[in-house]
């Protein structure tokens, strides 16, 4: 029995010992990464602001010589609105198409299509978003906008009277109304994967009653599967809003842009967004034009960011309270 | 229960409660089946654009696509050429979106791997809830940030590939932890503790069992991860600018990818010939590069979509 009080201490170390060595390395590792995610969101805010403060803090004088298009005598805020309107009303209207239909589509993949199928139909959609948003510009451009045109004008002829749909219909096609269609097409994919997510959760206890009960399989979805998906839908939603919000190409490549706060939807040279604005005029600006572009970006990540977290706060509050637990 | 006992049913008493019980009133009926059309529109719907779109660009980009076109760069091309092609730009994607892969896997696996093996109380709530924000910054606004972060260590107007591919890491990185950290929670519990109960270290087990045990779903993951950023046109067009020379050296100048490419034939629209159309002026030769850019990218894109599914059909352990 010689041995047995080190056998001891070893085994007293050994427990001790759990969090030592190359364990806590690898916990500083990978709690470093975790850290350093934080880290870089914090840096795109910081940078861009950084970058962004030189034209936040000039004149409008300043801008207006150093800047191309910028208004004489405007300040920022001004200069930045129409900017800001055209890029809500876009998303807006785009969000408005995709809503209803990815919702049918959420319905159909997790409550009506055959299962073995529902899964290879939820790829389908999931290429949607896989899509390049520059074909999805060429797309726009060459197919939707001639294809979209008579409508349009139709639209604009007998429904006039709409506001949204006044003014003139452009020949082109290349109008706001033919990117919010894109958008929404793009945005498509996760709407349709985050409400299905929540539709495949529906108790399948309620489900259940609402067939006992003698619920057609509308009646089942109306009574069981959305209202319990309501937040989630609503989550979706603001999701597919904030990605509507930041795409570039497909606007920057449809869109024959212009600076007025105008709700003429069918009519050219009316809005632009921030980041169709910003890919348009990067390449070739210098000095403090890039840097009220930069400001201009910074406007948008603040808009997205809201969306977002607002989107994801309300997902994390439903996880919690959940009729499903 | 008493009425059934006190009158035996008859063929025709069961028929008429079948037919009160199953069949719905016909409005209701009606509501059903409409509601039952509208949702296969819609889904119907939906496969109009990716059926369009497909189709135009195969059939707009095939007849660009030949050896040369692969192969050729477009230097000291001009005009109408037609000898033009988008090897420059295919090395630039894949160089980029290759770095950009370097940069986000380790880090994007790491986080998965701290968020499912020890993540616990404020810090792990808010890399989740932060990395599902990051999942909504515009691409655009990661260029931007690129930017913003080499201007500061370069000074203004440094333009090179690896601004490009730390503004894709931006945009790829919540994708990876996300994918990842599903994959992981697939592992079941059973397997540590089995591995635990041998006296193995945590971050052994974590290396040759969880990893190991869900390797094909982590390449699934990073393959769609790829597959996502690759075809991103807006930051590249902000951080890397664009270029008509190979360049393969992404810490220095600037270098052209796929997507930028075609955007940048587009926006040249038609070229004019003044001997008209010929075989050595095409007039709008920039289109039809621009669409077999378009092609190429498309099929890079699906074959990263299928392959990743592969791998995560074929290779995954089967947990049943």
């Amino acid at each position: 029995m010689t041995d047995s009080p080190p056998r001891a201490r070893a085994r007293a170390t050994r427990r001790r010992g759990s969090d030592r060595g190359f364990n806590r390395v690898f916990r500083w590792i990978a709690v470093g990464s975790g850290v350093l995610i934080l880290a870089v969101l914090a840096a795109v805010a910081l940078f861009l602001l950084w970058q962004a403060w030189p034209a936040l803090t000039a004149g409008s004088d300043e801008l207006a010589t150093a800047v191309p298009r910028y208004p004489e005598d405007t300040s920022f805020v001004a200069y930045v609105g129409p900017l800001v309107f055209g890029t809500l009303l876009a998303a807006i209207l785009a969000l408005a198409i995709a809503t209803p239909l990815a919702i049918g589509i959420a319905l159909f993949i997790s409550h009506y299509a055959p299962r073995r199928l529902s899964q290879v139909l939820g790829y389908l959609v999931d290429l949607l978003a896989a899509v390049p948003s520059v074909i999805y510009g060429l797309w726009g451009f060459f197919v939707l906008a001639p294809f979209v045109v008579p409508i349009w004008s139709w639209l604009n002829e007998y429904l006039g009277w709409f506001p949204l749909f006044a003014g003139e219909a452009s020949p082109t096609g290349r109008v706001l109304a033919t990117v919010a269609i894109v958008l929404a097409v793009m945005i498509l994919p996760i709407i349709t994967a985050v409400s299905r997510e929540v539709f495949l959760q529906t108790p399948k206890l309620h489900e259940e009653a609402a067939l006992a009960l003698g619920a057609t399989r509308w009646e089942l979805v109306r009574t069981a599967v959305l209202p319990f998906g309501r937040s989630g839908i609503i989550s979706a939603a603001m999701l597919g809003l904030g990605r509507a919000l930041g795409e570039t190409m497909a606007v920057l490549m449809i869109l024959s842009p212009g600076f007025l706060y105008s709700f003429h939807i069918l009519d050219s040279a009316q809005h632009q967004t921030i980041a169709a604005y910003i890919a348009l005029d990067f390449p070739e600006a210098s000095g403090l034009a890039v840097n009220t572009l930069i400001a201009t970006g910074l406007v948008l990540f603040v808009i997205t960011l809201a969306v977002n977290m607002g989107a994801r706060a309300i997902v994390a509050r439903r996880k919690e309270f959940s009729g499903a637990n | 229960m008493s009425a059934t006992t006190a009158h035996p049913p008859t063929a025709e008493s069961t028929e008429r409660v079948r037919s009160m019980l199953t069949a719905a009133h016909p409005g209701r009926k009606r509501v059903d089946r409409t509601m039952t059309v509208l949702v296969w529109g819609a889904f119907a719907l939906a496969m109009v654009p990716l059926i369009s779109l497909l189709w135009t660009v195969t059939s707009n980009g095939i007849g660009r696509i030949s050896m040369d076109f692969l192969t050729l760069s477009m230097r000291n091309i001009f005009g109408g050429d037609p000898t033009g092609g988008i090897y420059h730009a295919i090395m630039g994607t894949l160089i980029i979106t290759g770095l950009a892969t370097l940069i986000s896997v380790p880090i994007g696996v790491l986080t998965a791997i701290y968020l499912v093996e020890y993540g616990r109380g404020a810090l792990a709530r808010s890399v989740t809830f932060f990395v599902d924000v990051m999942t909504g910054i515009p691409s655009i606004v990661a260029g931007l940030f690129a930017v913003a972060l080499f201007t500061l260590i370069l000074g203004p107007a440094a333009r090179f590939g690896l601004i490009g591919a730390v503004a894709l890491s931006v945009l790829m990185i919540p994708v990876v932890v996300r994918s990842c950290e599903e994959m992981l929670k697939l592992v079941p519990n059973e397997l540590r503790e089995a591995a635990y109960a041998l006296g193995v270290p945590k971050w052994l087990t974590i290396v040759k069992v969880v990893l190991r045990t869900s390797v094909a779903g982590l390449t699934t993951g990073v393959l769609l991860a790829i597959a996502r950023v690759i075809g991103e046109t807006a930051p590249l067009l902000v951080a890397v600018g664009v270029t008509d020379s190979i360049n393969t050296n992404p810490f220095e100048g600037r270098m052209m990818t796929l997507p930028v490419f075609a955007y940048r034939q587009y926006s040249q629209g038609l070229a004019t010939c003044p001997g008209g159309e010929s075989a050595t002026c095409i007039p709008d030769i920039a289109l039809q590069n621009a669409w077999g850019a378009a092609l190429v990218l498309i099929v890079l894109v699906l074959l990263l979509n299928i392959i990743g599914r592969l791998v995560n059909r074929w290779f995954s352990p089967k947990l049943r």
